[in-house]
């Protein structure tokens, strides 16, 4: 009877053990992996912001103002996304690859897939609800929003289009024409991929932006840009 | 299990008790730091990439 209570106990305590254990896990995954991510992800706009030099300066390394991105070696931070729907201090690096690992450290570009004002389709995934989270909010994002993505020569602005929600194996949306694949593209697009919904990876929250101009950084960024768009909260 | 612990741990209570918090502080910290960034790549809620096996006639594969 004693060793039947003791054995009760023990198994009692192991359960108790591994719901702390969950637990612990769940504040690791949602709040402890921001708190990181964040920190890193700070960093990394600040050496960008570094290396392309102040705003309405020419680019130190690119005299040739059509000098765009071809070739960015794997995990390397090549562009800052600002999103002004997301807020006005929004900045996030891009980088290149989209392995678990890239993805921790800010929005990660597909590789192959076209490079920031390219003809083709600059296509992009991000964290929803993880790791800093950059996509979090892209169900906000309306057909109109700004998206800026500045490189080192350039400002590229994207105006959103349009949005589906389709299953993790479609790359249709990651096409030149995106979700048309096969086609010859014309424009430059801008692909942003999230998981949905939220907490979840069950679907893709997908949005497509189309090139409105890209700026060289001599000439600057029009202040109208990067305004507040209608509605934003917060 | 717990209270094999506590009796296990040399001292006066209050150096048990300082003990178990250093304890509980190293397990914390050896989950933050190693085990749960070494598990949560295989958790089923961190993907937001979209790829497939067999790559679609023009469009790129990517790689999780």
């Amino acid at each position: 009877m004693k060793r039947l209570q003791r054995g009760v106990r023990t198994l009692g305590e192991v359960f108790i053990t591994l719901a702390l254990f969950l637990f612990l896990f769940i504040a690791w995954q949602l709040w402890w992996t921001d708190v990181t991510a964040n920190r890193a992800q700070t960093v990394t706009i600040h050496a960008l912001e570094r290396n392309f030099g102040p705003a309405g300066t020419p680019a130190r390394a690119a005299a040739d103002p059509k000098a765009v991105l071809t070739k960015v070696p794997f995990g390397q931070a090549f562009a800052i996304m600002r999103i002004p729907r997301f807020g006005a201090d929004y900045a996030r690096p891009v980088l290149q690859g989209t392995d678990t690992d890239t993805l921790t450290k800010g929005i990660a570009h597909y590789p192959g897939t076209a490079f920031p004002g390219q003809v083709g389709n600059f296509a992009v995934a991000g964290h929803r609800t993880t790791y800093g989270k950059p996509f979090s909010n892209i169900d906000l994002l309306q057909s109109g929003d700004i998206i800026v993505v500045e490189t080192k020569t350039n400002y590229v602005v994207y105006a959103v289009d349009r949005h589906v929600i389709v299953a993790p194996d479609q790359v249709e949306v990651i096409a030149p024409v995106p979700q048309h694949p096969g086609v010859q593209p014309k424009q430059a697009w801008l692909t942003m991929t999230a998981c949905h919904p939220r907490f979840s990876a069950n679907q893709r929250y997908v949005v497509f932006a189309k090139l409105v101009r890209s700026i060289t950084r001599a000439s600057g960024l029009p202040a109208s840009y990067m305004a507040a768009p209608v509605g934003t909260v917060g | 299990m717990y209270g094999a612990l506590w009796r296990v741990m040399p001292g006066p209570w209050p150096v048990k008790l300082l003990l178990s918090l250093v304890l509980v502080i190293a397990v914390v910290a050896v989950c933050f730091l190693w085990l749960f960034p070494a598990v949560a790549p295989h958790m089923p809620f961190n993907g937001n990439s979209v790829q497939s096996g067999l790559p679609l006639p023009g469009s790129p594969t990517s790689v999780i």
